[in-house]
């Protein structure tokens, strides 16, 4: 059974305003209410104001993508989830044992909160230390990683996401995935980094022209975030 | 023949106005989908198709064989661009201006009574068209498609595809034959209904759908189905 990593679930306590440095919750890196009946998921809200990403990601954007179909989702998973195996499950759980409909919700939620925490408003620049180090290592430098990711984002045919994975022999990787498929079923790779391609995470503001939601993205990427992934 | 010239493909026009389709689907979304995403696969497709070294590849004129072979020689990125060139091209055929679109199939016509007897009632053809758009999960197509069984039954039948995929290269069993489209892509409906897929598939299904289209389409496979040329 693999839990998010600890540093995720400790960002996701930030943003509910608990200490970071409590401990994290094991099962629920994104909040249920528990009531004795009622275990249903919750959109966890946006570490930011909507419009905190602007100019590269408008605030339009953010009430569509969270407020809508990240909300729908949630709401999704949970139609399906009661009354069946996946009734006492952790939301990592239930997307390593599922398929179709509850696959498709479950991962698409944890893969838009683990997204949102991928961006800041004072994002962007470059990483250092660690991250610095193992990007350079893996890659050769700052600029042939960012390249490369580019590269593998724009061409990722349909919806899906670009990641930065790490797998478990401390390696980097870039990796594409459909829909909702998502690293962390996988026990080799672990998440550092997402971009959401999917064609209604940059629609609204970049149209078709998928190369500059990627710039725009570049500008947001918080390195803090990455760093904690790594651990 | 080394000097022979590979096929190139123009995009083609759409078959109306940009505003044709407004107020269901706006010139903006038509401008962007036709001029930017459709251009966008034939200009790489015809990209590669330079680019091919394999004579077989050259030496092929039409779309469709150009999807058959990219689709059985594995060639991911040709089948993509080529077979969304052909998805695209459908796609604009089948609809057409809200004033005369969607709703149902004229009584007599062909569609309406395979319809009929495929499905049982027009509202279920309706139902399974929705859901199939509505649960095309990502990007995709939703269609109805004409097939003939071994011992010459003609029936219509719903189905979707993921990304790139047509029913085109479903021809193993026997004849299909796509007849109606709907592109799923979130790019065909994302500036005029967002998020609100169910809502665009309730009015491309209501308002747009060029049955005229689909009936000469559905026509031409009889017709190619059955050597004595006699429909129904």
């Amino acid at each position: 059974m693999k839990f998010t990593t600890s540093a995720f679930v400790a960002a996701c306590a930030l943003a509910s305003g608990a200490d970071a440095f409590a401990t994290p919750q094991k099962n629920a890196f994104v909040p249920r209410t528990s009531t004795a009946l009622n275990m249903a998921f919750e959109l966890p809200p946006l570490p930011y104001d909507k419009n905190a990403l602007e100019p590269y990601i408008s605030a339009e954007t953010l009430d569509f993508h969270h407020g809508k179909h990240h909300q729908t989702y949630v709401t999704k998973l949970n139609g399906l989830v009661p009354g069946t195996e996946f009734e006492d499950k952790s939301l990592e759980e239930i997307i390593k044992t599922s398929t179709g409909g509850v696959f498709n919700n479950a991962a698409q939620v944890w893969n838009h909160t683990f997204y949102w925490h991928c961006l800041a408003p004072n994002g962007g620049g470059q990483p250092t230390g660690a991250v610095a180090d193992a990007i350079e290592a893996n890659f050769g430098s700052f600029d042939e990683f960012k390249a490369k990711f580019t590269e593998a984002a724009v061409n990722n045919f349909g919806s899906g996401w670009t990641w930065l994975v790490k797998k478990s022999d401390g390696s980097l990787d870039i990796v594409n995935t459909s829909n909702a498929e998502t690293p962390i079923s996988s026990d080799d790779a672990t998440p550092l980094l997402t971009m959401d391609v999917w064609e209604h995470a940059y629609y609204i503001d970049y149209r078709n022209v998928r190369p500059d939601y990627a710039k725009a993205f570049w500008k947001l990427v918080n390195w803090d975030f990455v760093a904690r992934n790594m651990y | 023949n080394n000097d022979a010239v590979v096929q190139q493909f123009e995009l083609p026009p759409l078959p109306y106005a940009y505003d044709a389709l407004e107020p269901m689907i706006s010139s903006k979304t038509l401008n962007y989908h036709h001029d930017k995403h459709h251009a966008k696969y034939v200009n790489t497709m015809n990209s590669m198709l330079a680019a091919a070294e394999n004579d077989e590849l050259k030496s092929l004129t039409a779309l469709e064989d150009i999807i058959l072979y990219a689709h059985q020689k594995g060639n991911v990125g040709l089948f993509n661009n080529a077979a969304q060139s052909w998805n695209h091209e459908f796609y604009w055929n089948c609809m057409t201006s809200p004033k005369n679109g969607g709703g149902k199939p004229p009584k007599q016509s062909h569609v309406s009574k395979l319809i009929q007897s495929s499905f049982g009632s027009h509202d279920e053809f309706v139902k399974q068209f929705t859901n199939a758009g509505n649960t095309a999960f990502g990007s995709g197509w939703a269609w109805l498609c004409y097939t003939s069984t071994p011992d010459n039954n003609k029936k219509l039948f719903v189905t979707k595809t993921i990304g790139a995929g047509t029913p085109l290269t479903d021809n193993d069993n026997g004849v299909v034959v796509p007849i109606l489209t709907m592109d799923v892509w979130e790019h065909a409906y994302y500036l005029d209904y967002q998020n609100a897929r169910p809502t665009y598939t309730e009015t491309f299904l209501n308002k747009l759908v060029n049955w005229d289209f689909v009936e000469s389409n559905l026509k031409k496979a009889m017709k190619m189905n059955d050597d004595k040329g006699e429909e129904l």
